[in-house]
């Protein structure tokens, strides 16, 4: 398998404690992939696998055909870039904010911003809808459009790969659409490869093109979302009741829940 | 072009606070110049540097000179040390002598001046308090090395550890000492500016000026790490390196302070407090300015302990902790009301 993210047979986790097992995956350069599976299932600890948080403790990882452990944290800042749940919230202007994704391309001695940066990073600001928020700062916006702004900085980084951690998880439905729906215009747009953890099931199904389905740190089933996404499974790995149907637009996976009490009526 | 005078504008502004803070450094150091027993106007401070004569000169070259470039040395590294620190911790309440540098400084002179090594010579009691200092940071930094990766919170609490046990093995040297030396020990905790040899200004002074251009090596990272270490990972940076080197460089800084002007708190705590409500928290102007407000806010200090009661003079130690504490106090009332609106 050679595909532009190889993540070929890798353990990885905490000395003494959780660790993943055995994950193998390949994604094609613009894939749009997506990490589910139940809280404790091995989500995040993957993601930091790949991001390089954490060690290998096995395998290797190929990101358009370079070993991603021989790179310098520079070097894979500039492929790939990383936004995650729980960015701290400094009292930084939303535009030295987005500028801080240039900072891999800084020369040692660079101390201004240069004239394209900062054009670059104003190009990504309207592109994302923050433009206006520029002279704000990141603790004065409200979630969704921290978002944004998150992935405008992320963008300036001009990486290769996209990995987003639960990105949607505080969103009300009208933030989470937009946000999903930008995500896969960048995809389709710039060919950007984007790798995400996801709680929301139908979410993921209608967007990803590609799902890994977690339990206990391993591999449960991985494939498109209509193969991974079948009430067997999710009653399995989820150990819940679920109806799954289609969207009769998207014609792609929904989950439904089903409460207790219609359980027991049923 | 409309983005091009925008960038204009912002340089411009911090070239002004720039400006203003060198002014106000000008301005200071010529009031702690003509300032004291004999004063010396303002305008004839140029022309006794040209003449080189008379007892206005000497008081001028070889007391008041001395003592404000060590003002503006100390005070200078120890609002950096502590801009730096904050910028490792994210925490704004970290400070050199938080992290128990102060502690193993204070120890190690007691432990000179009780054992009698500083009658050998007058250079051991500086000595023992930058071996103290290193000791104790060489201590807090091991211990909160686990499996090679450092803990920021980790290191926090070991320091304050090392500062609290430090200053029992203090207690219990002073415990047995003599009244004589007792007295040594008290006046050399609450610092002073005074009564340093020349070379020492010299070396403080050239420490404390490549420190700050050392740490400029780092602003691009210190930036970063204002939205936490792993993002500052994700940005490129080999975040524990940097932690490392910054982490010598305070030490280095804070060690000489105490070395050549005892334990003079508060500065590293409160000045680059204030730079940043007035700059920003962007560090590549944060770092001059507080080395710049640091130095103000020390000779201003200095000139207040050798005013106030002349011709007696106060320990600086209390004047920076009064006037700091007051001042923080201050402005965490005032932040506490920012955080709550939002």
């Amino acid at each position: 398998m050679s595909g532009f993210l190889d993540i070929q047979n890798i353990s990885c986790g905490y000395s003494g404690g959780f660790r993943i097992r055995n994950i193998n995956f390949s994604l094609a350069e613009g894939a749009f992939a997506g990490i589910i599976g139940p809280n404790g299932s091995g989500k995040t600890t993957l993601f930091k696998g790949v991001t390089g948080s954490l060690p290998l403790l096995e395998g290797r990882m190929l990101l358009g055909g370079e070993d991603l452990s021989s790179l310098t944290f520079r070097e894979k800042a500039k492929k790939m870039a990383v936004v995650s749940q729980f960015a701290e919230i400094a009292d930084i202007r939303v535009e030295d904010y987005v500028l801080m994704g240039r900072l891999p391309y800084r020369k040692r001695f660079q101390f201004f911003d240069r004239k394209d940066d900062i054009e670059m990073a104003h190009h990504y600001m309207r592109l994302t809808h923050t433009y206006s928020l520029r002279d704000k700062l990141i603790s004065e916006l409200s979630g969704g459009e921290r978002q944004m702004a998150s992935i405008a900085a992320a963008l300036s980084q001009q990486p290769r790969l996209l990995l987003l951690d639960e990105p949607t998880a505080h969103l009300d439905i009208t933030h989470q659409v937009r946000f999903m729906n930008l995500i896969q215009r960048l995809n389709e747009e710039l060919r950007l490869t984007v790798m995400m953890i996801v709680h929301d099931l139908s979410l993921a199904a209608e967007y990803c093109d590609f799902l890994l389905m977690m339990k206990e740190g391993q591999t449960f089933c991985q494939g498109e979302p209509d193969k991974v996404l079948t009430y067997e499974n999710i009653e399995q790995v989820y150990d819940t009741v679920v109806v799954v149907k289609t969207n009769p637009v998207s014609g792609k996976p929904v989950v439904f829940p089903i409460s207790e009490r219609r359980l027991r009526d049923a | 072009m409309n983005l091009k005078m925008e960038m204009q504008r912002k340089q411009l502004k911090r070239v002004f606070d720039l400006l203003l803070l060198l002014a106000a450094l000008v301005v200071v150091s010529a009031l702690s110049l003509g300032i004291g027993e004999i004063s010396i106007p303002f305008f004839d401070i140029p022309r006794l540097f040209s003449e080189k004569g008379g007892m206005e000169y000497g008081v001028l070259a070889y007391i008041r000179l001395p003592r404000t470039l060590l003002g503006f040395a100390v005070g200078g590294s120890l609002s950096l040390a502590g801009a730096i620190l904050q910028g490792i911790y994210r925490n704004p309440l970290v400070e050199p002598y938080t992290l128990g540098i102060s502690g193993g400084a204070s120890l190690g002179v007691t432990f000179a001046i009780v054992s009698g090594l500083q009658l050998l010579n007058a250079f051991f009691l500086p000595l023992a308090g930058f071996i103290g200092a290193f000791a104790s940071i060489f201590l807090v930094y091991t211990l909160s090395l686990r499996r090679n990766s450092l803990n920021v919170n980790r290191m926090l609490l070991i320091g304050v550890m090392v500062s609290f046990i430090s200053s029992s093995l203090m207690m219990f040297l002073m415990s047995i000492t003599t009244s004589d030396n007792l007295h040594g020990i008290v006046l050399w905790t609450m610092g002073s500016l005074a009564a340093s040899d020349n070379t020492m200004i010299v070396a403080m002074l050239v420490l404390s000026l490549i420190c700050l251009a050392a740490s400029y090596l780092f602003v691009m990272p210190l930036n970063a790490l204002r939205m936490g270490e792993e993002n500052a990972r994700y940005l490129g940076f080999n975040v524990n390196v940097v932690i490392r080197i910054l982490f010598v460089v305070t030490s280095l800084l804070t060690g000489a302070c105490i070395a050549v002007a005892g334990i003079i708190g508060f500065v590293g705590l409160v000045i680059p407090h204030i730079v940043r409500l007035r700059v920003g928290s962007d560090y590549r102007i944060v770092l001059v300015s507080s080395f710049l407000s640091g130095s103000i806010f020390l000779i201003l200090c200095d000139l207040l302990a050798r005013t106030i009661v002349a011709p007696n003079e106060l320990p600086i130690g209390v004047i920076t902790g009064i006037i700091g504490g007051v001042m923080f106090i201050v402005l965490l009332s005032r932040s506490g009301r920012v955080t709550s609106k939002n």
